[in-house]
């Protein structure tokens, strides 16, 4: 987009460096996106659409694709040089999320594997 | 340097806040601050994310979610949502620029989605209570009231923020720090919607199978 050894500025999160008309057209497409991508979850939670143990990766990929729509669309998140720092924040933040809710999950189920030799045996002792 | 509209392309070791040309413009540091506010608010989420996902099984024999949801009103409420962070760009939009009356009706706009969702929410939440299914009934409730309700109290500041952020306009113009600020209202508005595309996804769609 440039000469050779120049770079742009460091972006500001949320800003279009573009004109306001393209500003305009990428706050509607992501809302028909976004749109599209919110029915597609409910239409696949509610109907057997898809294949019924499947329902769960569907619906969590189409979270991510809508989370994906939002940051791209709506926080005018991109791929550019100037774009590094505010995507480095936003992966380090993800590894976080994906560390602590991932790791919960692992280990939480790990341990009820491990308590609970009799379900029915255990909750009978805590009544 | 406040106005970022325009690509400004140098070399880089002249590239302000690459350690030439001295620091960042002033806009750029605060949204980046406050990105990364919004992110560390994101992990806060992910710890009750986390502690729902854990207990959405411990109902104690009580209600399960596929009782207690509506996804009918989920749906609405995700619709309010999703509009209102698209109305909420095109009022930030407008006020860079300063086009004050169009911000105006973007931002009351932003506001009564705002406040629809709100609304839908306690009567969903009154509801549950009403029906002895409140936080207190077991430890998915809890989980539920919990991250559900730590989303319903960010809304509820940030219609407060948007509140306050026209009587600013009002009040001192679209200035150079007003438009900061702004830009950090919705930064955080479309992070709010950011975490009810998780919610709705893991609580309600979920919830209900």
């Amino acid at each position: 987009m440039d000469g050779e050894g120049s770079v742009l500025e460091d972006r500001t999160p949320g800003v279009e460096h573009a004109e306001s008309r393209a500003d305009f057209l990428s706050y509607t497409a992501g809302l028909i996106l976004a749109v599209g991508l919110t029915i597609a979850s409910f239409v696949v939670a509610e109907t057997n659409l898809l294949w019924g143990p499947g329902i769960p990766v569907g619906l969590v990929v189409l979270a991510f694709a809508q989370i994906g729509v939002h940051l791209v669309f709506f926080l005018h998140m991109g791929t550019g040089p100037d774009h590094t720092n505010n995507v480095l924040a936003l992966a380090f933040g993800l590894l976080i999320v994906f560390l602590v809710i991932a790791g919960s999950c692992w280990i939480m189920a790990n341990l009820n594997t491990n308590m609970a030799t009799s379900p029915s045996h255990i909750m009978g002792v805590q009544r | 340097m406040t106005d970022t509209t325009v690509p400004n392309a140098l070399p880089t070791e002249l590239v302000p806040g690459r350690g030439g040309g001295g620091p960042a413009s002033t806009r750029t540091v605060v949204a980046y601050g406050f990105w990364i506010f919004l992110l560390s608010d994101i992990i806060m989420f992910s710890g009750l994310f986390a502690a729902y996902a854990v207990l959405s099984g411990a109902t104690a024999d009580g209600p399960t979610g596929r009782e207690l949801f509506d996804l009918r009103s989920a749906f609405i409420e995700t619709a309010c949502l999703l509009v209102s962070s698209y109305t909420c760009g095109l009022g930030a939009l407008s006020a860079e620029q300063q086009r004050r009356d169009r911000y105006y009706l973007f931002s009351a706009l932003t506001f009564l989605l705002g406040a629809a969702f709100l609304f839908i929410e306690i009567r969903e939440f009154a509801g549950m209570v009403h029906e002895g299914s409140g936080p207190s009934r077991s430890a998915f409730l809890s989980a539920f009231f919990t991250l559900v309700g730590m989303h319903g109290a960010h809304v509820t500041s940030g219609l407060v923020w948007l509140i306050y952020m026209v009587a600013q306009v009002a009040v001192k113009g679209l200035r150079p720090h007003v438009l900061r600020r702004l830009l950090c209202f919705s930064l955080f508005w479309h992070a709010l919607d950011i975490v009810w595309v998780g919610v709705f996804t893991l609580v309600y769609l979920m919830g209900i199978r």
